[in-house]
C-alpha cells in the first residue's frame, strides 16, 4: 500500500478539521456578536470551560456509561454469536426462536425500559436495555455469515470427511468473520444508544449516574454549558467506539477481505 | 492385468432425480486404473451430477456405484471455480486436505511444497487467493486436490472460466501432472479440443436426462505435447467427437 498523495491527505484529514474549526469559530463569534445568553446557546469556549470545571462529575458519568456499553456489547457478542451458532445447527430451532429476537428488536427500547426498571434494579435494567439493542445486529449478521459459507468449500469439507466441529471451526467461523465484525460495529454504536436511552428513562442519581442522567439534570437546572459538555462526551464516546471497532475489523480482515482493502490495492 | 482387475469404478444403472426432473437415467460407466476419462455433452445433461455421484456428494436415486476394493478411495475434487478459502494463504489452502486428515504442518509441509512445485507455484506459497490470477488460483485448487495423493481426481469443468491461452497452458500442465502420477481422472468438460487433447477415453452424454450414447477411445500416443493439437490425428478425433455430439443434439 502506498502512502496517499499529499493532495488526498489534505482532502481526507486536513479539510474536515479545518471546516470543523471554522464552524466552531463562527459559532463563538455569533454568540458574542449577538450576545446570546448561555442558557440559550453557550459559546464553545463556555462549553470547554464547563468541561474542565465539571470534569470530576462528567468523567465519573462517562466511566459509568462506557462501562455499561462495554458490558452490554460483551454480553450481546456472546449471546448473538452463541444463538447464531445454535440457529446454524438447525432450521427448526431458528424458525422457533427467531421471532422472539425479532420482536425484541422491533419494539423500541425506550418502550421496554420502564418495564425493565420495575422488574430490575436500575443498573441491571440499563445494562439489559443496552444489551437488547446491540444483540440483534450481531445475531443477524453472524447468522447470515454462517449461512453464506461457500457451498463448494462446504462440499470439499464433506469430501474429506471433516467432522461437524472441524467444519465449524475451520470453515464456517472464518467465513462468518466479516459479517460478525460488521454486526459488532453496528452493535457497538447501538449499545451506547441503548445505555443512554435507558439512563434517561431511569433518571436516577447517585453513584450509578451516567452521561444521559447528567444531561437531563443539567437541563433541569438550565446549566446549558454542562449539558453541551456532556453531549460532546457522548458524541466522542460514540466516535471512539466506532473507530475502535472499525480498526479491529480492518486489522482482522486486512489480508483477505475486500472491505478492508485499500481502494488502489 | 485382466479387464476386471483394471477396473477401478463401476456405475451400473445409476439414476438420479431432483425434485422437478430426472437428471441422469440408467447410467452405465466404468473407470479404469490410470485412465483419463472425459465426460462431454450438452449443458444440463447431468455430467456434473455424475461427477458428484461418484464423489459421494449426492446419493443415486437408484443403481449402484461400486469401487474396486469396496470402499471409496481417496478422492481429489476440482470445482469449476477455484473454491479457495480467502482468509488463508496458498500453502494453508493446499494443506487443507492433510489437515482434515489430522496431520500436523510439520509432517505435511514437504508434501504441500511438492504439490505447489508440481503446479509451478512454489514461489507463491505465502500469497493470498485474491492476489492470484484466475489461472493461478485454479493451479492452487489442483495442487490442493493432488496433495493427498488421491487415486481418483474428479474435475468439474475446471478451466471453463479461463481464457484460451491460460487454458491451453493448464491443459499441458495437467497432462504432465497426470502422466507423472498414478491418478485416474474423470474430467467434465464442454470443450471438444480439451477432451481430445487430454483423454484416453471420452464418454459422450445425451441431452437430459443424461445417459452415455457413445464412448470414444483416443488412441494417440502419450505423452502428448502442444504439437499434437496441430496433428491430423487430433483433427480426426475432434471431428469424430463433434459428429457424436451432433448426433446427440439430433436425438430426441
Amino acid at each position: 500500500m502506498t502512502a496517499p498523495a499529499p493532495r488526498a491527505r489534505l482532502r481526507d484529514y486536513v479539510l474536515p478539521l479545518v471546516v470543523f474549526a471554522l464552524a466552531l469559530g463562527v459559532w463563538e463569534f455569533a454568540v458574542r456578536f449577538w450576545r446570546i445568553e448561555p442558557f440559550v446557546l453557550p459559546a464553545p469556549s463556555a462549553i470547554c470551560a464547563s468541561l474542565v470545571a465539571d470534569w470530576p462529575i462528567l468523567s465519573a458519568a462517562l466511566r459509568v456509561t462506557l462501562a455499561t456499553t462495554a458490558k452490554a456489547l460483551a454480553l450481546a457478542t456472546a449471546g448473538g454469536v452463541g444463538l447464531a451458532l445454535v440457529f446454524a445447527q438447525s432450521r427448526w430451532i431458528e424458525r422457533a426462536f427467531l421471532p422472539f429476537a425479532i420482536v425484541l428488536q422491533v419494539t423500541p427500547v425506550i418502550a421496554i425500559a420502564p418495564l425493565l426498571l420495575i422488574w430490575l434494579d436500575q443498573e441491571t435494567a440499563v445494562l439489559v436495555c443496552a444489551f437488547l439493542v446491540a444483540f440483534f445486529p450481531i445475531l443477524a449478521n453472524t447468522a447470515m455469515g454462517l449461512a453464506s459459507t461457500d457451498r463448494g468449500l462446504v462440499e470439499l469439507f464433506t469430501l474429506y470427511r471433516a467432522s461437524r466441529w472441524r467444519t465449524l471451526t475451520r470453515l464456517k467461523l472464518p467465513a462468518a468473520l466479516p459479517y460478525f465484525l460488521n454486526g459488532l460495529r453496528i452493535g457497538g454504536g447501538l449499545a451506547l444508544i441503548g445505555a443512554i436511552v435507558a439512563e434517561l428513562a431511569a433518571g436516577a442519581a447517585g453513584k450509578g449516574a451516567g452521561l444521559a442522567f447528567r444531561i437531563a439534570e443539567a437541563g433541569y437546572r438550565l446549566n446549558i454549558p454542562r449539558m453541551f459538555a456532556a453531549l460532546a462526551l457522548v458524541s466522542l464516546a460514540g466516535l471512539a467506539i466506532y473507530g475502535t471497532l472499525a480498526l479491529v475489523s480492518r486489522l482482522a480482515l486486512r489480508r483477505w477481505h475486500e472491505s478492508a482493502l485499500h481502494p488502489d490495492a | 492385468m485382466s479387464a476386471a482387475e483394471a477396473r477401478l469404478l463401476t456405475l451400473r444403472g445409476v439414476s438420479r432425480r431432483f425434485a422437478d426432473a430426472p437428471a441422469l437415467e440408467a447410467l452405465d460407466l466404468d473407470l479404469r486404473r490410470g485412465e483419463f476419462l472425459s465426460l462431454i455433452g450438452p449443458s444440463g445433461c447431468g455430467k456434473s451430477t455424475a461427477l458428484r455421484l461418484i464423489a459421494g456428494l449426492i446419493a443415486p436415486t437408484s443403481g449402484a456405484i461400486e469401487w474396486a476394493g469396496g470402499a471409496r478411495p481417496e478422492i481429489g475434487f476440482v470445482f469449476q471455480t477455484p473454491t479457495l478459502m480467502p482468509w488463508a494463504d496458498v500453502r494453508t489452502n493446499v494443506f487443507l486436505p492433510l489437515r482434515l486428515e489430522g496431520r500436523s504442518w510439520r509432517k505435511a509441509r514437504a508434501r504441500v511444497e511438492a504439490a505447489l512445485e508440481r503446479v509451478g507455484l512454489a514461489d507463491r506459497a505465502r500469497a493470498y487467493p485474491r492476489e492470484l490470477s484466475g489461472g493461478m488460483a485454479m493451479r492452487v485448487s489442483i495442487a490442493r486436490a493432488l496433495v493427498s495423493e488421491p487415486s481418483v481426481l474428479l474435475m468439474d469443468e475446471p478451466f471453463a472460466a479461463l481464457d484460451e491461452i491460460t487454458r491451453f497452458r493448464l491443459n499441458d500442465d495437467l497432462a504432465r501432472i497426470v502422466r507423472d502420477s498414478a491418478t485416474s481422472v474423470v474430467f467434465v468438460t464442454h470443450s471438444i479440443f480439451e477432451s481430445v487433447y487430454l483423454s484416453s477415453r471420452v464418454a459422450v452424454f445425451s441431452q437430459a436426462p443424461g445417459r452415455i450414447v457413445e464412448t470414444l477411445a483416443i488412441d494417440a500416443p502419450q505423452p502428448r505435447d502442444p504439437d499434437f493439437r496441430l496433428s491430423p490425428l487430433f483433427s480426426l478425433y475432434a471431428r469424430r467427437l463433434a459428429d457424436a455430439l451432433n448426433r446427440t443434439e439430433g436425438a430426441p
